[in-house]
């Protein structure tokens, strides 16, 4: 593809032709007509004009996202790494005074998480991934049961519509202070069930109490997702359904959940992603330094915050490398398309998981 | 059959019911309790027995500062939306509208570094900030910001791009304008709903940043809305101020509520643009 019949020199001859191949490709299989071979639908619907000097305005169109990207995110990573391999600084043994620089340590800081402070960070581990498997999973089954109702209401929909995006736009911090108020040992919570329960204090009842607060705060979300992707199915799918003789469950399982899937999947791995790095919420809501509800996290942001800045970054790398898998395991395994585009993703996507179309579905 | 569609229609309205009250009832409580007094903050009726505003003159009191955290949380999230819209437009048109190469994979990377743990970033620049002498100022807290507000702002815009028709622009470029006024003269008016939108989305997100802010900040006068609120204290450490702290809950999310109400057409166009086709 990157050949061309160009020479080398003429850069910029160069891209046009492979940037207008690239995009005839995609434009072909994206219209769902991959029975016809890619190079010719695009020398068909190739437009000169449309697509003349366009790599070359696109790179300097792009190019100031991607320089500040790399400036506040990607720059960064590569000095936590660097960071990460470097230790906090002691004292000097022959001279007695505090060292000036950061001694290197090599993997210490990464070799320690099995010694001395272990204990501290797989507590943070383990709390990151219960919080984050709980909280999405009961927002996932919430968020699907109000995309379900929501998708039926026909009165009163701005009224729902308004209503749930109120916790999504509350500031978390609020979130976490407006919980802190409703579990109080006098609040209405307890009033509510009828028991003294301190939640805000250490134990599980803690992390009861950070996962009620960010499911409140996020299944809304989920809903409306999940709506959207409602919304789109047509509507004949379940009339078809309905004279084949399924009843609502049957639909829900073998026509709703499938069409929905790709909606699901983006929502689910959003809020996946966010989970993982939860932050405001349990440090709001319990405290910092709280270990029943301390997360990878809040544990980078308290070393880093007491210039341990060390095991601050290898917390941070560690965090960071977890989230990759996850949203990588997310993208290959279950086939979620955030970038929603069709361009030539499908092709990859359908080795590991067959998406059912609507026709046999209801067939 | 009848009777089966009304039972029916009775159990939809009990779900809405039961969605909107799920939505509303905590931030209703938070409301209410902002509206005693001091003295029966632990009551739990569902209206207030006294209607008083004393805990809203105690935080808009100027010995706690609240009203210039407010005005932080104002200049950094309008700077930072600002800048991302901006730097988005020209990507997410290229994104929607031009061919180029590896242009699915640079739509991936800026999608995937809003996925970034933000701490994994904030750890870093603390450190670099701290060398510059950024620590309590408003770009320490914009700059960090913009690895997430970007990406957003991006991925939004290309959506909305993408569902504008190409061929006015084509007819535009037909009569003779070049690609920059067929941008400046077709596309950013009739991208200004979605530019709109965006803007909204992303000034939500930047408003309700907590961990950058905190992290940057030492001085109450620097601090955003979220970390004062966060700190609150009243005038004696012994008690909590519940009621002030609701107060200023209710005031950093009334006018984020109040932009809900207004464009919540849009905002959920917005939100679900990328994830439905």
């Amino acid at each position: 593809m990157v050949k061309t019949h160009n020479p080398p020199g003429s850069a910029e001859g160069r891209h046009d032709d492979t940037a207008g191949r690239v995009y005839g490709v995609a434009r072909g299989s994206a219209r769902g007509s991959s029975a016809v071979p890619p190079a010719s639908a695009a020398r068909r619907r190739r437009k000169p004009r449309a697509t003349a000097g366009s790599g070359r305005l696109a790179a300097l169109l792009v190019s100031p996202t991607l320089l500040v990207l790399t400036i506040v995110v990607l720059y960064p990573t590569i000095v936590a790494l660097k960071d990460s391999l470097f230790g906090t600084p002691g004292l000097n043994p022959k001279t007695g005074f505090v060292n000036e620089t950061d001694p290197f340590v090599g993997a210490q800081n990464y070799t320690d998480i099995f010694g001395a402070a272990g204990e501290r960070f797989w507590n943070a581990f383990w709390n990151t991934s219960f919080l984050t498997v709980t909280t999405v999973g009961m927002e996932t089954v919430i968020g699907v049961a109000m995309a379900l109702i929501m998708n039926r209401a026909f009165q009163g929909r701005a009224l729902v519509r308004a209503s749930i995006l109120v916790p999504w736009a509350i500031p978390t911090a609020v979130t976490g202070l407006l919980w802190r108020w409703i579990f109080n040992s006098n609040g209405i919570a307890n009033a509510l069930i009828g028991q003294q329960v301190l939640w805000t204090t250490e134990g599980f009842h803690a992390k009861v109490a950070v996962i009620i607060a960010d499911v409140w705060k996020t299944a809304p979300f989920i809903g409306l997702l999940v709506l959207a992707g409602l919304q789109v199915i047509n509507k004949e799918v379940y009339e078809a359904a309905k004279i084949d003789g399924a009843g609502a469950v049957r639909q829900f399982w073998s026509i709703t959940l499938p069409l929905v899937k790709p909606a699901l999947m983006v929502a689910v791995l959003f809020r996946t992603l966010d989970a993982l790095r939860m932050f405001d919420l349990p440090y709001i809501l319990i405290g910092a330094q709280k270990e029943s509800v301390e997360t990878l996290s809040m544990l980078a942001q308290d070393q880093a915050a007491n210039v341990r800045f060390g095991p601050a970054a290898a917390y941070a790398v560690i965090l960071f490398l977890y989230v990759f898998l996850i949203a990588l395991a997310f993208v290959r395994l279950l086939g979620a398309n955030v970038v929603g585009d069709d361009d030539a993703a499908p092709k990859r996507r359908r080795r590991w998981l067959p998406v059912r179309r609507p026709a046999e579905v209801a067939a | 059959m009848t009777l089966s569609l009304n039972w029916r229609k009775w159990l939809l309205y009990a779900g809405v019911a039961a969605v909107v009250a799920y939505c509303l009832a905590p931030f209703y409580w938070m409301l209410v309790s902002s509206l005693r007094r001091t003295s029966d903050i632990f009551e739990n009726s569902p209206l207030p027995t006294h209607l008083s505003f004393e805990n809203y003159l105690a935080v808009l009191d100027p010995s706690q500062a609240f009203t210039r955290a407010l005005l932080n949380s104002i200049v950094v999230a309008g700077i930072t939306t600002v800048l991302a819209l901006i730097l988005a437009t020209f990507t997410a048109y290229a994104m929607a509208r031009l061919e180029f190469r590896l242009k699915r994979l640079v739509l991936t990377l800026i999608i995937a570094t809003s996925m970034f743990p933000v701490v994994s970033i904030v750890v870093p620049l603390l450190k670099m900030f701290v060398g510059f002498g950024w620590i309590n100022t408003y770009q320490a807290m914009i700059v960090p910001s913009m690895s997430f507000t970007l990406p957003l702002a991006v991925w939004n815009l290309t959506a909305f791009f993408r569902q504008m028709p190409q061929e006015l622009e084509q007819a535009a470029m037909v009569d003779g304008c070049t690609r920059g006024q067929a941008f400046r003269r077709i596309i950013i008016p009739l991208a200004a709903p979605g530019m709109f939108t965006t803007a909204i989305i992303t000034f939500i997100a930047a408003w309700n940043e907590f961990l950058i802010a905190l992290t940057m900040t030492n001085k109450p006068e620097m601090q955003t809305a979220p970390v004062a609120i966060s700190k609150f204290s009243g005038a004696s450490q012994f008690e909590t101020p519940f009621g002030s702290q609701m107060a200023a809950g209710v005031l950093v999310t009334v006018p984020l509520v109040i932009m809900v109400l207004l464009f919540q057409r849009r905002i959920v166009a917005g939100l679900t643009a990328g994830a439905a086709k």
